[in-house]
């Protein structure tokens, strides 16, 4: 990938092929650039800088708003986004907002559905989400009950790979390799093991539920679309959207959106959509990078890239991305 | 309408006519027939507008309830033993969100060793959890103490669990006089909540409260137990003047006049003990009963009158904490601190083991005599633990030791090696 310099910039241009609102019709505007928009999650929460999850809620939680005609009630479990949020007595949620534990929001998502349905307040519409701890361990159990039910929310993921509010530890999204305070860069295999880890986007897949993406926070737009589309349907709907973090990764605040971009553009993370358990579409990779690019600007992968470095890892690792990019099919078109 | 009835049906039929609107489900013995029976009214239409949930476990049961609860909904749900400590994070979250959740607790002891069978341990487990417990003497009262139990938790925002004895109550047909819809509705009326989700008027629940004020909202909740002993009785009187039960309020007092030794328990077993009593009373003697109905909120003073003038008080519980003792005795203890050492605790019917009329005469005898440990185990066979002792001191391997018990007893028919 070839950096962008101030000289090549156009106005509109940043390198990304993102492209400036002012370019679109006024219906695919993001919900962001409505000055308007809710603002779900108001500023002056405690969330780091740089924070990829604060970023990614406040675009999921505007996009579902705008969705329901405001009508949407958030469940949270416990975690970053929840602490961040509500510091009693002060609170960024201008939504109804509820949060109870930290492995039980997606059945506590369901009674608040099950209630809004026996009122016959059906237009009253239910968020539920968690980070990664809070969704592929702990949150498992009742995650895989409310799919299996197929209730009707839609359950977001913001994947920062690791439990950061407790001071980045393991969790099962954790990758390969990564320095986490439980996998420390120790001993003759440093940083967390190779194992299968836990797809969720695929388990939730494998559930048949109307609706399973992703989604990162290097494409908003995206990210508003897929919520949008998920409000559309009725029944159980998943959305994992990586968001990286800063503290945990050992990442510049300024990379966030860029280390995404590396994520989806090396293959790491591959950004898809399904319906009824068949992949529906894949966002291709617009220009391919190899995984060190995206490893080497986080402390959390230094490890691989000191010394001698671990090439045999790194090779590892790409071979994860090879396999996503043949899976999802995401090589990039011949003809861009 | 006075029917003859399985306890469980009897819940459900109440529980029905408290119109719930949210009900989740998740089998564990034995409590299984009252879901069972909800489920069905759910699903032929004669309970509605009701969403019954199968769910994937206790924890999402108490999950679900909560959920439905905040977002205004009347949440019911039922479990027992392990179930409960299964889900008892949430039962604890339930309580400090203030959610008026009615859980029925079909009381039954904890493993391992596994036992389905009635004890308190599992009742024990929550004591500090934040709900109101109220612990039912008759498949009648476990009915009526349902209906009461909405009224409560509504009215003060604090989940309340009926405990009924598994098994002895649960599954026990006997005559209930159920309640009709129109009385239920007189006495219940719809959920109205304190504090609720909707899009209209947007709340945050749940915030994170640190230490600068996490003591006075503790303090907030203990205080809504304190109320919760003023309004139990009240709401007792108001349901007996409404059907002429004598169903719920603090304690149970049962021939107490001049009554120079006290029994306390809690549950069914009280049914027995009153027989007990009343051969002892026959024969002269001055013995009376208290029964706990309010194990949390502890009504203190309620005990505490009660007790003014007992020469002695014998506390007979199916639950103990291990390493310590009575945890009921404890609270009675407290509740008349000038009794020290005239008050003894009598561990009795855990796992199932049958309290007879005839063991509690004899506890009440030797009680008299001043011949009961200040920690008792009724019908401990002694020979059995000194046999498993000498075998483990003798062998490092000596076997699993309920099995070893249960060879010991002759129950395991496999020939001893």
């Amino acid at each position: 990938m070839t950096e962008p310099t101030a000289t090549r910039v156009h106005f509109y241009q940043v390198g990304s092929f993102a492209v400036g609102n002012r370019l679109l019709s006024a219906d695919d505007r993001t919900v962001q650039s409505n000055p308007a928009r809710t603002n779900s999650i108001d500023s002056g929460h405690r969330a780091c800088q740089g924070c990829g999850e604060a970023l990614g809620a406040r675009y999921a939680l505007d996009a579902a708003m705008r969705a329901t005609n405001d009508r949407l009630v958030a469940v949270n479990a416990t975690g970053c986004l929840e602490v961040f949020s509500t510091p009693y007595p002060e609170t960024s949620w201008r939504i109804p907002w509820l949060h109870s534990l930290f492995g039980n929001a997606p059945a506590v998502a369901t009674g608040v559905a099950a209630a809004m349905r026996v009122k016959g307040r059906d237009d009253v519409r239910v968020v539920g989400q968690a980070g990664d701890g809070g969704t592929v361990d702990i949150g498992f159990g009742t995650l895989s009950g409310m799919f299996e039910r197929n209730d009707d929310v839609l359950f977001i993921c913001y994947d920062n790979e690791g439990y950061m509010n407790t001071g980045v530890q393991r969790s099962a999204a954790t990758p390969p390799a990564a320095r986490t305070a439980t996998t420390d860069v120790v001993g003759p295999e440093p940083g967390n093991v190779f194992g299968q880890g836990k797809d969720l986007p695929r388990i939730a897949m494998a559930h048949d539920i109307p609706y399973v993406a992703t989604a990162t926070v290097a494409d908003l737009h995206d990210l508003e679309r897929k919520v949008e589309h998920a409000m559309e349907m009725r029944g159980a709907r998943y959305l994992h959207v990586l968001v990286p973090c800063p503290l945990g990764w050992g990442s510049a605040s300024s990379d966030t959106v860029r280390l995404a971009r590396l994520a989806t553009e090396s293959g790491l993370f591959p950004v898809f959509e399904a319906e009824h358990g068949v992949v529906t579409g894949a966002r291709r990779i617009r220009r391919r990078v190899a995984v060190e690019e995206y490893l080497r600007p986080q402390r959390r992968f230094a490890h691989l890239f000191s010394g001698a470095g671990r090439p045999d890892v790194v090779a590892r690792l790409q071979a994860m991305a090879d396999a996503n990019i043949e899976r999802y099919g995401l090589a990039p078109d011949e003809g861009e | 309408m006075l029917q003859q009835i399985e306890g469980s049906r009897a819940i459900a039929e109440t529980v029905a006519r408290c119109r719930p609107e949210v009900v989740c489900a998740y089998p564990i013995s034995p409590q299984t027939h009252i879901i069972e029976a909800i489920g069905a009214m759910v699903k032929d239409g004669r309970l509605t507008p009701c969403e019954f949930i199968n769910v994937e476990s206790e924890f999402a049961a108490m999950s679900v309830s909560i959920g439905a609860s905040a977002a205004g909904a009347r949440a019911y749900t039922a479990t027992a033993s392990q179930g409960l400590l299964f889900m008892i994070e949430a039962v604890y979250n339930a309580a400090g969100l203030g959610l008026p959740i009615v859980m029925t607790l079909a009381n039954r002891a904890i493993g391992a060793p596994i036992n389905i069978w009635n004890d308190h341990s599992d009742a024990m487990a929550v004591r500090d959890a934040g709900w109101i417990q109220l612990f039912a003497e008759t498949n009648q009262e476990a009915a009526d103490l349902h209906v009461q139990a909405f009224r409560l938790a509504e009215e003060l925002s604090v989940p309340v669990m009926v405990c009924m004895d598994g098994f002895i109550l649960t599954h026990a047909v006997e005559g209930v006089d159920l309640m009709d819809q129109e009385l239920v509705d007189r006495f219940l009326p719809p959920y109205e909540p304190r504090q609720v989700l909707d899009p209209d008027d947007p709340v945050s629940i749940g915030a994170m409260v640190g230490p600068e004020a996490f003591e006075e909202v503790r303090y907030l909740a203990h205080l809504r137990q304190l109320d919760a002993l003023e309004l139990i009785p009240t709401v007792a009187a108001e349901f007996a003047a409404l059907t002429g039960r004598a169903s719920g309020g603090l304690v149970h007092p049962y021939r107490l006049e001049d009554a120079e030794t006290v029994v306390i328990a809690m549950g069914s077993v009280l049914g027995t003990i009153k027989d007990a009593v009343d051969a002892r009373r026959d024969a002269g003697e001055r013995v009376g009963v208290l029964g706990i109905t309010s194990f949390r909120p502890f009504p203190i003073a309620a005990v505490a009158e009660a007790l003014r003038e007992a020469r002695r008080v014998v506390v007979i519980e199916k639950s103990f904490s291990l390493g310590m003792g009575g945890v009921l005795a404890t609270d009675v203890a407290m509740s008349a601190p000038w009794l020290g050492q005239r008050l003894v605790t009598v561990v009795a019917g855990l796992g199932g083991r049958p309290i007879t009329r005839r063991g509690i005469e004899d506890v009440i005898e030797r009680a008299r005599r001043d011949d009961l440990a200040p920690l008792t185990f009724l019908d401990l066979d002694e020979g059995v633990i000194a046999r498993e002792r000498a075998r483990m001191s003798a062998s490092r391997r000596s076997g699993p030791f309920a099995e070893n018990v249960l060879r010991d007893l002759g129950t395991a028919t496999e020939a001893r090696r």
